[in-house]
């Protein structure tokens, strides 16, 4: 059986069984002797809880649970786990939906939780220090008061964390006009697997030598474990206006994206959701969304009160051009905040529906969007499963929402063989596997779409050069034969234990 | 099958035999941050990037370029249909704009360069051609490789070609020119200013966007100082500081001589040259991990170095 391959790899990997607490492990006696004793956690229920993440990607086997308060303490906890010769995983709120954060070869967890606080905020440089366990949505509040936002907003922003963001270089739907964490990322302390602390980056305009900064965002916890990061704060903009656009069919809504962007707007957010998603928000917030269109494009454009009302317009007469029924404008912030509103709780609204959901997550061309949604529909029908989608529509960036009832025979794999079928025809579409998940255990085996041995190899080599022996969050992101040899039974985690 | 794979433009195939496998190379632009580094060890070989637009998209905002086309010509192709990017025009080529990875005077406005980046196709040490990155605007499949390499000055991979994110070209562009006001209450007066340059003396700002929105910015900047159009941004100075942006209200020339000073980002230009910048020794450590990893043999501008720059 496939699954007891797996466990007798880990036995291999760990020297001891998975899921079975020895009693006086000197792994967890060296790591509360560095943080302390209620900070370390090895039960197995707290191991089982860091299991999974947000993803529908289960196998995950943890090992210790650490909560470090300070850039030490992760170096000790580094360090311990060289001396044991176990791996790492950086862990922020868990709602990575590509299974980032799944601990594989019960790894020490090193959880961002207790770093969580907001260290200073500079206006003369525009960057706020904060710890990585800061909530994102927090971050934000606490700027509101002086003017300013961080300016990515996952719709998981309520939970995710600023660690996790820079780890999978987020986005979300204000990321169109304002650019994803990437952009909004000065410096960062990160702590490397090799237990030494360094700064990347850097408050002044050009800092010296490689963009190293810029080669951690995004990298998923393989890298090692950022302790500290100064973002940007952004300046909130004086006006706003957000429109509704209604259209009978989903292809008309992608079209009126393209054109909109290709009139030389560049709205603050263009965000698509269809008929299914829409009727489902109605059901679940009643945000004021029509249930009888085919699909609706939620616009919002910022900045000074007369330009905005221009680009308003603009964007009304281009959508009537292109079929839209219906154009409203949110006459109050209330019934803005309320269209916001649906547009975020989306996930959470279809849990009425069925039990369990996939989010896809791939870019095409804009202007590739209504082909690539037709393929989207045909292929979820001849694999029977209910697609809804929601999407930052603005930036090419869909997100195929695949609603399914696990517990039926045969649903997932279904499911998976549908999501398969779409990041191909994402792909075949000049597209990319992923926008703004990552690729995490889900994606790696369809690297080789989108890039050669030669290209892969290269990653390889910036990875090893921040981890040579690949023990911070081993056996992500690389497809196998890609990955790194010392934890080379990982690489070949059969398939089916994700199931 | 994905059109990302396996390149097989054939100039682009021809650049990486040029390159070759061996022998100490490097791939040369305009000159115009030549110096950038140090000096390339004297054996080196030369060769120069492919040129030519390989594909422009105005709608996606996207255009694919090859290495050696100079800045000016590819801003042309895009000025066509209202559009430009963030790469700086001086004199360069595209290649060497990623290479050294300085930002124009302009950034505030038309981006940094090491966010413009969308793929990059290089030819590796070992003479292959490696693209990073993707084609879309946006994409975080795999490790990061347009990052790593916009300012790495050729030491990791001599660039072939590159996708660049592009802008639209807004209504109105003015710069306005003030011998009064204070250029640090600049960013809290106007929204978003594209350019805030100051001279020590003077203080430049260019507003971009609606013309009515450039109007009313004009009239807000009003109270802080007097502003007349000007005809550009000043003169440069050649030598090039990075400071923070908080820094720049301690400026002083005796250090500097004449400068102008890009607010809001800490780019300084000065007649005198910046005070040399070392890295901390862990980071130079990884620096040097990572030119080992890409190449091992040294054979990539040997002489020059990112840590020296
Ligand atoms: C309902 C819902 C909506 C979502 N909407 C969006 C969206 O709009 N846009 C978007 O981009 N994503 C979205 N996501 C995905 C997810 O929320 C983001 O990827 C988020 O940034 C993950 O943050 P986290 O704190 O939960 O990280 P985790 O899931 O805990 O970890 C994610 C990755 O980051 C690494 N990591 C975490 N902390 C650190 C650290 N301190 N140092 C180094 N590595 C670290 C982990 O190892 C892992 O690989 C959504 C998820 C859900 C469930």
């Amino acid at each position: 059986m496939a699954g007891t391959a797996w466990s007798d790899r880990l036995r291999n990997l760990t020297g001891r069984r998975a899921g079975t607490t020895p009693v006086a492990d000197p792994l967890v006696a060296d790591l509360q002797q560095a943080l302390s004793a209620d900070r370390v956690h090895d039960s197995g229920v707290h191991r089982a809880l860091m299991k999974k993440d947000a993803s529908v990607f289960t196998g995950g086997v943890s090992g210790p649970l650490c909560y470090p308060e300070t850039t030490e303490e992760v170096q000790a906890i580094m360090r311990i786990a060289e001396r044991h010769d176990r791996a790492v995983v950086p862990r922020g709120a868990g709602t990575g939906l590509a299974g980032g954060a799944i601990p594989l070869g019960a790894p020490i967890v090193i959880a961002a939780t207790r770093m969580n606080r907001i260290v200073d905020v500079d206006l003369d440089d525009r960057v706020a220090w904060v710890e990585p366990g800061v909530v994102n949505l927090d971050l934000t509040r606490h700027l509101q008061p002086l003017g300013f936002h961080f300016a990515p907003d996952p719709s998981s922003q309520q939970v995710c964390t600023i660690g996790g963001n820079v780890a999978n270089n987020s986005g979300g739907p204000h990321c169109l006009a304002y650019g994803v964490t990437n952009a909004h990322v000065v410096a960062l302390e990160v702590v490397l697997p090799s237990g030494e602390a360094l700064m990347l980056g850097g408050l002044d305009a050009e800092p010296l030598g490689y963009d190293l900064r810029g080669a951690f965002v995004g990298s998923e916890g393989t890298l090692g474990f950022t302790t500290k990061v100064a973002v940007t704060i952004t300046p909130n903009a004086p006006a706003v206006r957000t429109l509704l656009l209604s259209f009978d069919t989903i292809r008309d809504a992608a079209n009126t994206v393209g054109a909109i962007i290709a009139d030389g707007i560049v709205p603050a957010a263009l965000e698509v959701m269809d008929q299914r998603i829409t009727e489902a928000v109605e059901n679940y917030v009643g945000a004021g969304y029509p249930t009888d269109a085919g699909a609706v494009l939620l616009a919002e454009v910022d900045g000074l009160a007369d330009g905005i009302a221009i680009d308003a317009d603009r964007i009304g007469e281009i959508g009537r051009a292109h079929g839209a029924i219906d154009v409203r404008q949110a006459a109050t912030e209330e019934e803005r905040a309320l269209l916001w509103k649906g547009r975020k709780t989306a996930f959470g609204a279809i849990a009425q529906i069925a039990p369990d959901y996939y989010l896809h997550d791939t870019v095409v061309p804009r202007a590739k969007l209504a082909d690539v949604l037709d393929e989207v529909y045909a292929i979820a029908e001849r694999h029977d499963v209910l697609v809804m989608n929601v999407f930052h529509a603005g930036d090419g960036n869909l997100h195929p929402l695949l609603v399914f009832d696990a517990r039926i025979e045969g649903k997932l794999d279904a499911v998976h063989a549908a999501g398969s079928e779409i990041l191909a025809a994402s792909v075949a579409a000049g597209g990319v596997l992923s926008g703004e998940h990552g690729i995490g255990v889900e994606k790696q085996a369809y690297m080789d779409q989108m890039f050669t041995d030669d290209d892969m190899d290269h990653q390889g080599r910036l990875r090893r050069a921040f981890d040579p022996v690949c023990r911070a969050n081993p056996g992500k992101v690389l497809p196998m034969g890609h990955s790194c040899a010392d934890i080379a039974a990982l690489r070949s985690v059969p398939s089916e234990v994700w199931g | 099958m994905s059109p990302l794979l396996a390149v097989d433009d054939p100039v682009l195939l021809s650049f990486a035999d040029e390159v070759g496998a061996s022998g100490p190379v490097a791939a040369a632009g305009r000159r115009t941050r030549w110096e950038r580094g140090g000096a390339l060890h004297p054996d080196t070989r030369l060769v120069t990037a492919p040129t030519g637009i390989v594909a422009y998209s105005p709608a996606e905002m996207t255009a694919q370029v090859r290495a050696g086309t100079s800045v000016e010509e590819f801003h042309l192709a895009l000025a066509e249909h209202g559009q430009r990017s963030a790469l700086p025009e001086r004199g360069g080529t595209v290649g060497g704009a990623i290479a050294v990875g300085e930002n124009a005077a302009s950034s505030l406005g038309r981006g940094r360069v090491r966010t413009a980046v969308l793929q990059i196709r290089y030819v590796s040490a070992e003479g292959r051609m490696v693209s990073g990155g993707g084609p879309t605007v946006k994409n975080v499949t795999g490790f990061d490789l347009p990052r790593l390499m916009v300012g790495s000055l050729g030491t990791l991979g001599l660039f072939a070609e590159a996708i660049i994110r592009t802008n639209p070209i807004p209504e109105v562009s003015v710069w306005l020119r003030s011998d009064d006001a204070n250029p640090f209450a600049v960013p809290t007066t106007v929204l978003k200013p594209s350019a805030i340059l100051w001279d020590g003396d003077q203080t430049w700002v260019e507003l971009e966007g609606h013309r009515i929105d450039v109007v009313s910015e004009q009239g807000r900047l009003g109270a802080i100082g007097s502003f007349r159009e000007a005809d550009g941004p000043p003169a440069l100075p050649h030598h090039r500081w990075s400071l923070r942006p908080a820094e720049l209200a301690s400026l002083d020339r005796a250090a500097t001589g004449a400068f102008v000073a890009s607010v809001g980002t800490g780019t300084v230009w000065a007649t005198n040259p910046a005070p040399p910048r070392s890295l901390d020794l862990g980071v130079a450590a990884l620096t040097e991990r990572m030119k080992h990893e890409f190449d091992p043999t040294g054979r990539l501008n040997p002489g020059r170095s990112v840590a020296t720059a």
